[in-house]
């Protein structure tokens, strides 16, 4: 009953970001919001930027790629500096080149895979100024990417699709700062912690235990991390630890930052292409799986767990409680990972390595459909516009006409354009399971054995090439395979997808607008929302389901049998 | 390229000193000055109540198993066939059952932090004979004190109803002082 209500707030909540925070969006990158322009206007003289002057596609490409580059290099050289660097209490040593590479690219690819815990690895400097710096920037480039993108639809004969520049820092400066700025007092005021003081010494005179808790400046770097899909934990136990995530209203608050921009971006869509409708039928798309996915993986995890039963305890009414927080419980747990997984988020309040088999399976391939239900910020909506693109393809070829999205002739270019960045991903994952599977290098990182072991390779290539980041943690992944490979993994998922999505853009913009007639199939209504499930399902499917069937599948189907 | 590159550098830069110094720095003097309990970890003379200890013996309540090391946080990551897990939770049953305890499903498993601070009001129900015996208290007194201590679900619906570890034991420390009990 408790879930229900939280369910039934939690899409309040949501309809009203859909609404307010989507027509706030659209007015941002319309360049009529102002009120931090104290901020912005400094920012285009030192950088020597024209906010009015717009690129064409491969400038705005270079731009993006090239700071993606320097990023990647300032964080890099941040943490294997940040033993001679300030605010360190712990006295940590530099980060090893390895996972520092690895490190680097996950944070700047949005991605926040974790080869490391926070608490014994990372400096507050390093917390601060190399990671949630990136948590900030990655997130306002994948805004700009699916706003270009919408200007492609929106926009007609246009050889522009805006300023690389001004999107970034307009995203970063009027849309994540202030909501995180917000929230974080609500964080602390709920027992997170934010402090730069060093580790609390404790002797407790009941029972004689003594503990070193680590803190530090948890809360502006948790609520980034959710509001911007980032996912990356000051602490190795992630949205677990009671300083991150300390109540059940926490729990829920990080829920609705995940959600709430990735949702509101389809009513940016809508607006901006002149019909709330068409962003209506996107978000229908999003909230079918989404719901399918939840309700999948919610009842699995309110079931019983099969090691605890065969122990001895087959009564288990609380659901599956190992690796399970007693103030949230399983089915807010379920919630949480799932809406983390279906952000590309990868934050976890709860281990998705004890979750059920079936359980596991949802956070799995709910990531495996391409991370477009809801998806991350901004790389949600681009990726299933790339979905919807081909869907109107299918559509075309079956009543015989050339077809159009939103009044823009979709030809060759955009078809292959489409279909390259929806292929990125699978073809990353399959291959790069496939070599870690064949390799010693690849076998020997893994704890448990039997299928599950086969699951935790295929679920670390799967987050890394979605840039989702989480983890199905028992993969001892910090060595070189591991920290290399992903940090291939992670580039090709963002960038080989966001290059070919601004090349979409470029084209889309520089064509007309052709006015619907009577033979304009509609991309508002049921049907097409059904044909883009469908399409969404199939290339998700086709794609995985051997690997799935030998994976959670195998493991659930074992009935009795237990792995070392 | 010279001039993306120039940009980058700069942009990079601003963006380290807004969001990575100016950011974390300002909401860490908002959050000292307006909430200084919960931003330096909700500290009390016996310890945090958000980081759970290991309670032994049958003289205090038990929190879930695992080290509560924090300094090493996170689950065990045992998968749900795992033969590892059902010898972990096999041992507990036993242990339990040593204790007089019929234990519930949290008082076998390991929590997501590894630091749980909390158990179910069940779990702490279903260690009130143990205590009881242990301290020659009458349990009827020790369930009154449970129920005190069961926070509901926050705003009545969010999460699931706990008893925090640490503040029970405070509790059961305080009515053995005081003997409030041997007058009921």
């Amino acid at each position: 009953m408790g879930f229900a209500i939280t369910l039934v707030a939690l899409l309040v909540a949501l309809a009203l970001a859909w609404r307010f925070l989507g027509s706030y969006l659209v007015a941002v990158y319309d360049g009529r919001v102002r009120w931090l322009s104290f901020l912005e206007k400094p920012l285009y003289r030192v950088l020597g930027v024209d906010p009015t002057v717009e690129q064409t596609w491969p400038r705005y490409t270079a731009a993006l790629l090239v700071f993606s580059a320097v990023a990647i290099l300032i964080t890099y050289g941040l943490l294997r500096l940040q033993g001679h660097l300030p605010l360190n209490p712990q006295h940590l040593p530099g980060v090893s080149p390895a996972l520092a590479w690895n490190t680097s690219v996950s944070f700047v690819t949005n991605t926040n895979w974790q080869n490391y815990a926070g608490e014994t690895t990372m400096s507050y400097l390093s917390q601060m100024s190399a990671l949630t710096v990136q948590m900030f920037v990655s997130a306002s480039v994948g805004l700009a990417i699916a706003v270009a993108l919408i200007r492609g639809f929106s926009r007609r004969e246009s050889s522009t699709i805006g300023n690389f520049w001004v999107d970034l820092t307009r995203g970063v400066i009027y849309v994540l700062m202030p909501i995180a700025a917000v929230f974080t007092v609500l964080f602390v005021a709920q027992g997170a912690i934010q402090t730069l003081a060093g580790p609390a010494h404790i002797h407790d005179a009941l029972n004689g235990a003594r503990q070193v808790i680590p803190r530090g400046p948890v809360a502006s770097q948790e609520v980034i991390k959710q509001l911007g899909t980032n996912g990356g934990g000051f602490f190795n136990a992630n949205g677990a630890h009671p300083f991150e995530n300390p109540t059940g209203l926490t729990n829920i608050l990080s829920v609705l930052l995940l959600l709430a921009i990735p949702v509101a971006l389809t009513y940016v869509f809508g607006r901006m292409v002149g019909s709330v409708r068409q962003g209506l039928a996107v978000l229908s798309a999003m909230a079918l799986l989404f719901g399918a996915w939840l309700a999948f993986t919610t009842t699995a995890e309110m079931g019983r767990n099969p090691a605890v039963a065969a122990a001895g305890l087959p009564h288990q009414p609380s659901g599956n409680m190992e690796g399970k927080e007693t103030r949230f419980g399983a089915a807010s747990s379920a919630l949480y990972n799932i809406a983390s997984t279906q952000t590309s988020t990868g934050s976890v309040d709860s281990a998705n390595d004890s979750y059920t088999p079936i359980g596991g399976m949802g956070l799995l391939t709910g990531m495996m459909l391409g991370e477009v239900s809801p998806g991350g910020v901004g790389s949600g909506l681009y990726t299933i516009l790339l979905f919807a693109i081909i869907a109107v393809f299918i559509g075309g070829l079956m009543v015989g006409r050339t077809p159009e999205y939103l009044g823009k002739k979709i030809q060759s270019r955009e078809v292959k354009l489409a279909a390259l960045g929806v292929l990125v991903m699978p073809i990353v994952v399959v291959v790069m399971t496939g070599i870690a599977v064949a390799v010693p290098a690849g076998r020997s990182a893994i704890e448990n054995h039997g299928p599950h072991g086969f699951t935790e390779i295929l679920y670390a290539f799967t987050s890394q090439a979605n840039n989702n980041g989480s983890a199905f943690a028992g993969l001892s992944a910090n060595t070189p395979f591991y920290n290399i490979a992903g940090g291939i993994a992670m580039l090709l998922g963002r960038f080989a997808v966001m290059i070919p999505v601004l090349a979409l853009a470029g084209t889309l913009a520089a064509k007309g607008i052709v006015p619907a007639s009577a033979g304009t199939f509609r991309t508002d209504t049921p049907l097409f929302i059904g044909l883009l499930v469908g399409v969404i399902l199939i290339v998700g499917g086709l794609t995985f389901f051997p690997a799935v069937a030998l994976g959670p599948i195998a493991e659930q189907l074992a009935h009795g049998r237990f792995y070392p | 390229m010279l001039l993306h590159i120039r940009r980058s550098i700069l942009a990079s830069l601003a963006f380290l000193v807004l969001c990575g110094l100016a950011y974390p720095l300002v909401e860490t003097g908002i959050a000292q000055a307006a909430f200084p309990y919960q931003a330096n970890g909700s500290l009390r003379p016996n310890g945090s109540t958000l980081i759970g200890q290991r309670f032994s013996g049958p003289d205090w309540f038990h929190g879930r198993p695992g080290a509560y090391n924090p300094m090493a946080s996170g689950p065990t990551n045992l998968g749900p066939r795992s033969a590892v897990l059902e010898r972990h939770v096999a041992a507990r049953i036993a242990q339990w059952r040593r204790l007089g305890v019929r234990p519930t499903s949290g008082l076998v498993t390991s929590s997501g932090s590894g630091l749980d601070p909390d158990i179910s009001p069940r779990s702490a129900y279903a260690q009130v004979g143990m205590v009881a015996r242990a301290r020659k208290i009458p349990p009827v007194a020790l369930r009154r004190l449970v129920a005190s201590e069961v926070h509901g679900r926050q705003l009545g619906f969010l999460g699931s109803p706990y008893v925090n570890v640490l503040q029970l034991n405070e509790a059961v420390a305080r009515l053995v002082s005081s003997h409030a009990y041997s007058r009921s």
